[in-house]
């Protein structure tokens, strides 16, 4: 584990160096522009408004960086053959996987983690004051990093033997599904054809189920969330990724690097 | 410590091509042969005989299709055997990121050293390849010469027994050169094993105890460097210069070429005591007498054409 973890800590280092948490800059300038104009355009749902764009804008730009940095993880080491050095130590295929996957969910936490800091300080600046449902926002905050968390594991596993553009376009169309996947649990009302449906069905629990964690509405309304609904998807989402990873490194253990 | 330090038997790689890869090239045929602890050993061959497959096969960049090579007693499939090895692949790019007292120390993390042993480690790799200046420098502005130093550093960094170096030259000035020819004649003072692979004789001629010649995935000799390529005389080479406004003997001035005010001439060995009798006679002031080797480029050029060769009788006979 200690290997990996140096290889986690060079994919946060590559990130940081290569800028990108440059987009905080972005957030930073979309939370000022909102606290200060929302007042104007919207009368009585400043903070509805707010905590809605803030929290649109975390799961945007994290899951614009997981797609992105995610897909050239794997391939970018072994297309400017930056692996080679590194896989002849004592290092094991999966260690450098699992550190890469690491590595990049850690930027993702500190990238979110300050994007959250700079939701609240909007918040504050708009209602001057915290209230008991505002800790809610933390919840949808924390679905956002688990959903980003499978994104980077789809990513790399596209990252594993395919090009960046296909695992974009790959990783893309399985989050897409990944958001109808209630939908096609439900279908069956508008389908006649019970092979199709079952197809639907078996497809329907094969697809990662991003939808939920999808809980931003709830969130900005201050509604509660189920602890139940926390412990389900924390376990879902480490499940997921867990056997994304195995299939990852089942696949990158026989590449032969050219 | 006596006994041999890489073992490689039968060791065969393909590589798929085509649209759907279903197609495979044979890369290496069936490779069977041994380095020995202690020496420095050249793998010698032509762009695409096979010299970087049998590295990176043995380095585990990739997986052979038959055979087995072991390091040290260690298979090459075991995780273990990487502790014992240094590997500078060819022309080595790293995370350019990262300074080279960064990406040294990334490296060492791997072999379990501590903070101060891999800052001291780091601080000596930099000063024993010439890079101590140029250290907390990123990556992205080293020349290819220095991030082959780089490379070479990273390869020792650990102190491997092993070190398996491809194309440890290319790309580097003459001073470069120099320098890591230096240094892998210091790692074989020290006792340790290097393999290393090359395309240029001279480098082999001056490092390697043996080397291996390599062509179109087949091994094609294993020996000292005299004995594969340069044991046999192809003549003599006279060069010499005229003195005055001497003529020179009609027979020979056909043969002879001038460059400059020299001329170099090349005879067999029985007639060269008769041609420097007739250049004496004319006054000609003889430089040099040296014997005429086949040269690497020719030695290959000839394994190449009987490979062209045998290729085109099977597919001859077999139409």
């Amino acid at each position: 584990m200690r290997r990996a973890g140096a290889v986690a800590l060079n994919t946060f280092r590559e990130a940081v160096r290569d800028r990108v948490l440059y987009n905080l800059v972005f957030f930073a300038l979309l939370m000022m522009a909102a606290a200060i104009f929302v007042g104007e355009i919207s009368i009585g749902i400043e903070e509805l408004v707010i905590k809605s764009l803030g929290l649109s804008a975390i799961s945007v730009i994290g899951l614009l960086i997981a797609v992105f940095t995610g897909v050239g993880l794997v391939y970018k080491e072994m297309d400017k053959r930056t692996l080679y050095a590194l896989l002849a130590k004592p290092v094991r295929r999966w260690e450098f996987l699992l550190g890469k996957f690491g590595g990049l969910v850690l930027t993702l936490t500190v990238n979110t983690l300050a994007m959250a800091a700079g939701l609240f300080a909007a918040l504050l600046y708009v209602k001057h004051h915290f209230e008991r449902t505002d800790a809610i926002l933390l919840v949808a905050i924390y679905f956002i990093l688990l959903k980003l968390t499978l994104v980077v594991a789809l990513a790399l596993l596209f990252s594993c033997y395919t090009t960046p553009l296909l695992a974009i376009l790959y990783t893309s169309a399985l989050y897409v599904a990944g958001l109808f996947v209630e939908d096609m649990r439900t279908f069956h009302f508008a389908i006649a054809n019970p092979a199709l449906e079952a197809l639907l069905r078996g497809l329907s629990y094969l697809l990662p189920n991003f939808e939920n964690f999808n809980v931003m509405a709830a969130a900005a309304h201050g509604r509660e969330i189920p602890s139940a609904l926390i412990l389900q998807n924390t376990t879902y989402a480490a499940l997921y990724s867990g056997i994304v990873l195995l299939v990852a490194a089942a696949v990158f253990s026989r590449r032969n690097l050219k | 410590m006596p006994g041999a330090a890489i073992e490689i038997e039968n060791l065969t790689k393909d590589y798929p091509f085509g649209f759907l890869h279903l197609k495979k090239k044979r890369s290496l045929e069936g490779l069977t042969m041994q380095v020995e602890s202690g020496e420095v050993f050249g793998f010698l061959g032509p762009n695409g005989a096979g010299k970087s497959t049998t590295i990176k096969l043995l380095v585990g960049l990739i997986f052979p299709e038959a055979g087995t090579a072991r390091i040290l007693g260690k298979s090459i499939a075991d995780i273990e055997m990487h502790r014992d090895i240094g590997y500078l692949p060819e022309q080595p790019y790293f995370y350019d990121y990262l300074t080279a007292a960064e990406v040294l120390d990334y490296f060492a993390r791997f072999h379990d050293l501590t903070a101060a042993d891999r800052s001291e480690r780091v601080a000596r790799m930099l000063e024993k390849v010439g890079l101590e200046t140029a250290g907390k420098i990123q990556l992205r502005k080293y020349s290819k010469g220095m991030l082959q130093r780089v490379g070479l550093a990273q390869a020792i960094l650990h102190d491997p027994k092993v070190v398996i170096l491809d194309e440890p030259m290319s790309g580097l000035d003459p001073i470069g050169r120099r320098e890591v020819r230096d240094i892998i004649l210091e790692l074989k003072r020290e006792g340790r094993t290097v393999l290393f692979s090359t395309h240029i004789l001279s480098d082999a001629e001056m490092l390697c105890d043996r080397v291996g010649v390599i062509v179109g995935g087949k091994l094609r000799g294993v020996g000292a460097p005299g004995e594969i390529v340069g044991m046999k005389s192809q003549g003599m080479e006279i060069l010499f210069e005229l003195a005055g406004s001497g003529t020179i003997a009609a027979g020979i001035i056909a043969k002879a070429t001038k460059t400059g005010d020299r001329y170099r001439l090349q005879v067999p060995e029985e007639e060269l005591y008769p041609a420097l009798e007739q250049l004496r006679g004319v006054g000609a002031k003889i430089l040099s007498v040296a014997q005429v080797k086949a040269s690497l480029e020719e030695y290959f050029m000839n394994l190449i054409q009987a490979d062209r060769a045998q290729a085109s009788a099977v597919e001859v006979s077999g139409k």
